[in-house]
């Protein structure tokens, strides 16, 4: 093909082949973008800059996320710009995101490039609704929009903007315009972003102390080095007080390897906060014998995996949840304490609160004599009468004296849990699971502690225990089919990351039927 | 209304001679009709016009020293009904709606309209819901324009054309006793620019005029032979006055050199992004001087064939920008061109997509395509054109895809069809899943997660009509939902009045939230609120018994989980038969807020006692589940990773947006979830009593606590 581009000398088309200075604001509906818009738009007219503002509202503002874009140009000779209606990819001079996956989102339709674009985002999280509705943890990773930002942006200015608007009462839009403010891309002074929250008048206050804040983060950085806020930060500190429980410590201190023995103590604490301290002797009884069985294994080379997640999930299997333990939680004062900070409670307010329970017979029947309790299962008319009597939604006012005093009550049962059917349910069911767990280790040893970390499935109340119980079942059976195999490992992983995707188990279903295809 | 305000909008309604306006399109618009002498202005309310019905509402002073007439319709047929007002009498009149969706269900009176034609000039203003941000089918009002012969108005994005065009917009449709529609895209509708006011001018003829002075002529109605000679006006009188009229007032504009090689022909609407698009192949400043010669068609219908030959005539191609699809434009210039034997070649949507966005970026590429055919000498020194591929294609970037999760739209925190939804899931649980019509509205959301229920939505009020074919006896009945907007709209004639006359089995689920919430909030027939100047108050109930209704159920207050529940079974087994109706009603939480907190706040800081409601999760109780997540969707219920090496799930967390609904613990009872979840009743300015018993109470509580307290072994020293 021939190739008919010439290089002529041709000039540029006028005076000013500038484009206008581009701003998108990503944000979420309730975030207050109309009115940083808004604010945008002012600023550059007050400066006698031709100013255009488009948005989408409407449906994108339940929720959804939605684009504001500005445009804006000095006149020349009086003519005005012509203002382009939505941002054009590669093009774009300022992205605010008002949340850190929207400034993910922003990368992904491009318009942050090295360039051109100063991206200002805070780095807190909303969750979309896909990641909140797993049983299991279905947050995102948000490290790859750090990552990406690192490669878009040619500048960046991330933090929480807002939890910076929330300590100064106000909302993410006036964080924004003082990180806009102090990014300075735009040729206006501090007094000019002011001069146009000013005139804005209802809330002027709380949005320039919240300017003012932002502003300040941006050009000094952050005010002090707050602690990271990571997870599993387990610190060791010295023997208890008292004696029994220095006991236990000690043994624990003795008999498990070294690296189990912070998630131990986390778990021993635990089991004993849920009974007494002779339950924490028990677990530490069956962690021993596992612990003697990962040695046997070989586990001195895979820094104890299995005593690590025999530590966490025995402990999370041994406390399991029953009325004793919820009405106990609900009564102590320290669950009223923190309530009321959360609510930033003053003195002269007065707080109460109702519960929501449904406690059905099956409940009742988990508290009695482990004897009398299957007696009882065996009479299914009888049962059904008391079930109607007992199964209904009951609004508990916690801090009245009556239920009060019979959660308080219900609360100090803990006696009686160990002789109680319920824990004679869980035992059972527990001990089958930690042999299968044991007698996998000794041959496959990531198999054993995947087995060991399928006691993840378990949890909830009534029905939802029901399903993730029925979950577990189902996992551990599917493991059996596979377990001679080389890859039983990462079946039984894949088995339990299916599970935790979704309410109904079809995922888990769909895995399932995968393996019986071939095992 | 919905409790919201319009004041400061309609004092720019006000503005005189001179003034400069600086806001939004669409208020633009609404000044451009009082500036224009309307009698009468009508609509019904949707994105993106809703605006104009909700300061036109707000603005009865405004109107009544005009001797405006202002209507909120009870539907778009209504609105284009309304419009006949203009057909004998010299009347200036403007209606406005959704487009596609509105001109839909108005185009049997718009047809009718403009085959008798009008007297007063008539102006039907589009909000073209067209492309991304749309939520409704992508399609064209050109189509209608077409068909029923009406001109179609499409000016550039920037207000000072479109008031100027509606202004000429009336005496275009007087002078060819046509109606004229203005077609303004979303991004229009909602951008902020500024014009130069002129004094809003009295109707020289008004409603009262016309009605005391009635006139008819029997050659104006739609019925044979009047109804062929119309068809024989419009070809030989209606349409030469309004091309006529087009090219003496030069409605559409010439931009950049006289002659060229090339040329480009676009729809008004388009301007700005082609001038962008010209200006990143370097041959357009931004101020619009341009290097390649423009048709800007603010008149997309008629085509201006005597233009459209000019400006072809010396050029060897020419592209036409037009959006969306089919090509009506490219065909008709294709005949013009053909006809007159110009041989410029016509470029389009051969060298641009066929669909969606025209945006600058698509632009750049279907011109430069263009160019590179036609005269890449134009494209000579070619600045570098911005691209984001580079980046995007980055492996880091490419990652990003698989973790920034999708944020569909879903009904807001307090939302009382939130119960609903989860009473229908619970309901599913239970008797399986059914045929669920949905309909338009916010409780169209319920198609999304985490409900995932509805299988068709046909239109506004449509829902009910859209399960009729399932009229058989089955295991399963259908279920319909529809709102109270759709309800008013059509639902009651076409769905209600459909199923009884037709002894339709079925569920039918009327959500009744006060208000036409999805589009602002709207007063309607049965919203709760007085309104002075219309008749609200009138029973969804009422209306369904009164139409032949037999089993109507009303639920007076949605947050009952259970009985929602409850009524949903019976509904779908009762062995009585024609249709159930269910009447679910609870205010609005959004239009309800707006209202109630500015009265609480007042209340608490003059000392009154008030009980403020907010649910809360007890951390430690709460398995990781998310159950009541799966069963709700409400913003402020979230989820936290707590600072616990033995949990791996977050659990789930309200925030301080919380309205206090009640859902979560209704659906928490209702569907036996867990014991986590607790309401918090702050008194705020509490009485003696309160203190003093909770003061007694508390410390027996206090009393108990430290006493269990004192008997658990410390633990501390295990953190």
């Amino acid at each position: 093909m021939r190739d008919e581009t010439v290089r002529l000398a041709l000039p540029a088309a006028g005076e000013a082949t500038e484009r206008p200075i581009s701003i998108a604001i990503v944000a979420m509906g309730g975030q207050g973008g109309g009115v940083l818009t808004d604010w945008i738009v002012q600023l550059a007219e007050n400066h006698g800059w031709a100013a255009q503002s488009t948005s989408v509202p409407g449906v994108a503002q339940r929720t959804g996320a939605t684009i504001y874009y500005i445009e804006a140009m000095p006149l020349l000779d009086g003519r005005k710009p012509i203002l382009s209606l939505m941002p054009t990819p590669g093009d774009v001079d300022v992205v605010m995101a008002a949340e850190f996956m929207e400034a993910g989102r922003s990368i992904l339709r491009g318009l942050v490039t090295p360039e051109r674009t100063t991206l200002i985002a805070s780095n807190h999280r909303s969750f979309a609704i896909g990641e909140k509705v797993a049983p299991g943890n279905g947050i995102a990773d948000d490290g790859a929009v750090t990552g990406a930002i690192g490669i878009a942006a040619k500048t960046e200015i991330i933090f929480d903007l807002n939890a910076l608007a929330i300590a100064h009462g106000s909302v993410i839009s006036a964080a924004m315009f003082g990180a806009l403010a102090a990014a300075d891309v735009l040729p206006f002074s501090r007094e000019n972003y002011l001069d146009v929250i000013r005139a804005g008048g209802k809330g002027a206050k709380a949005s320039i102390e919240t300017f003012d804040a932002a502003f300040d983060r941006v050009k000094t950085g952050p005010a002090e080095v707050a602690a990271p806020a990571e997870r599993a930060q387990i610190s060791t500190k010295p023997a208890p007080l008292d004696p029994e429980l220095g006991g236990l410590v000690a043994r624990l201190t003795q008999e498990l390897p070294e690296p189990a023995q912070a998630m131990a103590r986390a778990g021993l604490r635990k089991v004993v906060d849920f009974q007494d301290v002779a339950y924490g002797s028990e677990y530490l009884d069956i962690l021993g014998k596992l612990s003697t069985a990962d040695r046997n294994a070989g586990g001195a080379d895979k820094s104890y995996a299995f005593t690590q997640a025999a530590a966490k999930h025995l402990a999370n299997a041994m406390s399991y949840d029953d009325v004793i333990r919820v009405a106990d939680l609900k009564t102590r004062a320290s669950r009223r304490t923190r309530i009321e900070s959360e609510l930033e409670l003053s003195q002269d307010q007065v707080l109460h609160t109702t519960e929501f329970m449904h406690p059905r017979m099956e409940e009742v029947m988990g508290m009695l004599p482990a004897g009398f309790g299957r007696w009882l299962g065996a009479k299914p008319r009888l049962l059904g009468w008391l079930d109607r009597r007992v199964n209904k939604g009951r609004r508990v006012r916690t801090y009245s004296l009556p239920w009060f005093m019979a959660l308080y009550v219900v609360g100090g049962l803990r006696g009686l849990r160990r002789r109680s059917l319920r824990h004679a349910v869980e035992t059972d069911h527990r001990d089958q699971w930690l042999r299968a767990a044991t007698a996998a280790v000794g041959t496959n040893y990531q198999l054993g502690v995947e087995i060991l970390q399928c006691r993840r499935l378990v949890k909830g109340y009534s029905d939802t225990h029901s399903r993730g119980l029925s979950k577990f079942d189902k996992t551990l059976a599917a493991i059996k089919l596979v377990e001679r195999r080389d890859d039983a490992a990462d079946w039984a992983r894949r088995l339990r990351e299916a599970a935790l995707k979704d309410g109904p188990g079809k995922e888990l279903d769909g895995v399932i039927q995968t393996i019986k295809s071939f095992a | 209304m919905a409790e919201r305000s319009f004041a400061r909008e309609v004092e720019d309604l006000r503005l005189g001679d001179g003034d400069i306006f600086r806001g939004e399109g669409i208020l633009a618009i609404t000044k451009a009709l009082l500036q224009s002498g309307v009698a009468y202005v009508g609509g019904y309310q949707g994105s993106p016009i809703s605006h104009l019905m909700d300061v036109l509402a707000d603005a009865k002073d405004v109107l009544d020293d005009l001797g405006v007439v202002f209507q909120s319709s009870a539907n778009e047929a209504a609105a284009a009904a309304m419009l006949s007002a203009s057909v004998m009498y010299p009347l200036r009149g403007a209606v406005a709606w959704k487009s596609t969706v509105g001109t839909n269900v108005a185009s049997d009176a718009l047809a009718n309209l403009a085959s008798g034609g009008v007297t007063g000039g008539t102006m039907i203003i589009v909000g073209e819901d067209y492309g991304e941000g749309s939520s409704i089918m992508q399609e064209r009002t050109h189509a209608f324009a077409m068909k029923s012969q009406i001109w179609l108005l499409d000016p550039r994005p920037d207000h000072e054309c479109i008031v100027n065009l509606i202004e000429k917009g009336f005496e275009l449709s007087e002078v060819s006793n046509t109606p004229v529609m203005l077609e303004v895209r979303v991004r229009a509708c909602h951008m902020h620019g500024s014009f130069a006011c002129k004094d809003n001018v009295k109707p020289a003829h008004t409603i009262k005029d016309a009605l005391n002075n009635p006139k008819r002529d029997v050659n104006r109605i739609v019925l044979p032979p009047a109804a062929y000679e119309h068809e024989q006006e419009k070809i030989r009188t209606r349409l030469p006055a309004a091309v006529s009229f087009v090219r003496d007032n030069r409605l559409n504009e010439w931009m950049g050199p006289k002659q060229g090689k090339v040329g480009i022909i676009m729809q008004g609407g388009m301007y700005n992004n082609v001038i962008r698009a010209l200006q990143y192949l370097g041959l357009s400043d931004a101020y619009g001087n341009t290097q390649v010669p423009l048709y800007v068609m603010n008149v997309t219908y008629p085509v201006i064939d005597t233009e459209v030959a000019e400006f072809c005539l010396d050029k060897e191609a020419v592209l036409i920008v037009e959006e969306g699809q089919p090509e009506y434009l490219e065909q008709a210039i294709n005949t013009v061109l053909r006809r007159r034997d110009i041989q410029a070649r016509v470029h389009g949507k051969d060298v641009l997509p066929m669909g969606g966005d025209y945006t600058a970026q698509v632009l750049l590429g279907g011109v430069r395509d263009f160019l590179e055919k036609t005269e890449p000498r134009l494209l000579g020194n070619r600045p570098p054109a911005p691209d984001a591929a580079p980046v995007l294609n980055h492996p880091a970037v490419e990652k990003l895809k698989q973790v920034v999760p999708a944020r569909p739209p879903g009904l807001c925190t307090g939302c009382p069809e939130r119960p609903i939804f989860a009473a229908m899931k619970l309901v599913e649980e239970e008797l399986g899943q059914h045929h669920v019509s949905a309909d338009i509205g916010c409780h169209l959301f319920s198609i999304l997660p985490p409900f995932n229920i509805g299988a068709t939505t046909m239109g506004f009020g449509l829902g009910p009509a859209s399960t009729s074919a399932f009229n058989v006896k089955a295991d399963k009945r259908s279920i319909a939902v529809m709102g109270d907007g759709g309800f008013w709209h059509n639902g009651l004639t076409s769905g209600i009045g459909n199923a009884v006359f037709n002894k339709h089995d079925g569920v039918f689920v009327i959500v009744d939230n006060y208000y036409t919430s999805a589009t602002g909030g709207q007063d309607i027939l049965s919203s709760r609120a007085a309104n002075k100047r219309r008749k609200t108050n009138n029973s969804i109930t009422q209306a369904v018994k009164g139409i032949g209704g037999q089993w109507v159920r009303q639920l007076d207050r949605t947050y009952d989980v259970g009985k929602m529940r409850d009524t949903l079974k019976e509904a779908l087994t009762t062995k009585e038969e024609g249709p159930k109706v269910i009447v679910a009603s609870s205010e609005c939480m959004l239009n309800k807020q707006r209202r109630v907190k500015p009265q609480i706040n007042k209340a608490i800081k003059d000392g009154a006692r008030i009980v403020k409601e907010r649910f809360g999760v007890d951390e430690d109780v709460c398995t990781g589940d998310h159950a009541c997540i799966r069963l709700s969707g409400c913003p402020s219920l979230s989820v936290k990773q707590l600072d616990d090496p033995l949990r791996d799930d977050p659990v789930a967390a309200i925030d301080n947006s919380c309205v206090g609904c009640g859902n979560c613990g209704e659906v928490a009872e209702a569907a036996v979830l867990c014991p986590s979840f607790y309401r918090a009743d702050v008194i705020h300015n509490p009485s003696r009593w309160d203190k003093f018993r909770s003061k007694i109470v508390m410390s027996v509580i206090s009393w108990l606590q430290r006493r269990r307290d004192r008997r658990r072994p410390a633990l501390e020293a295990l953190a």
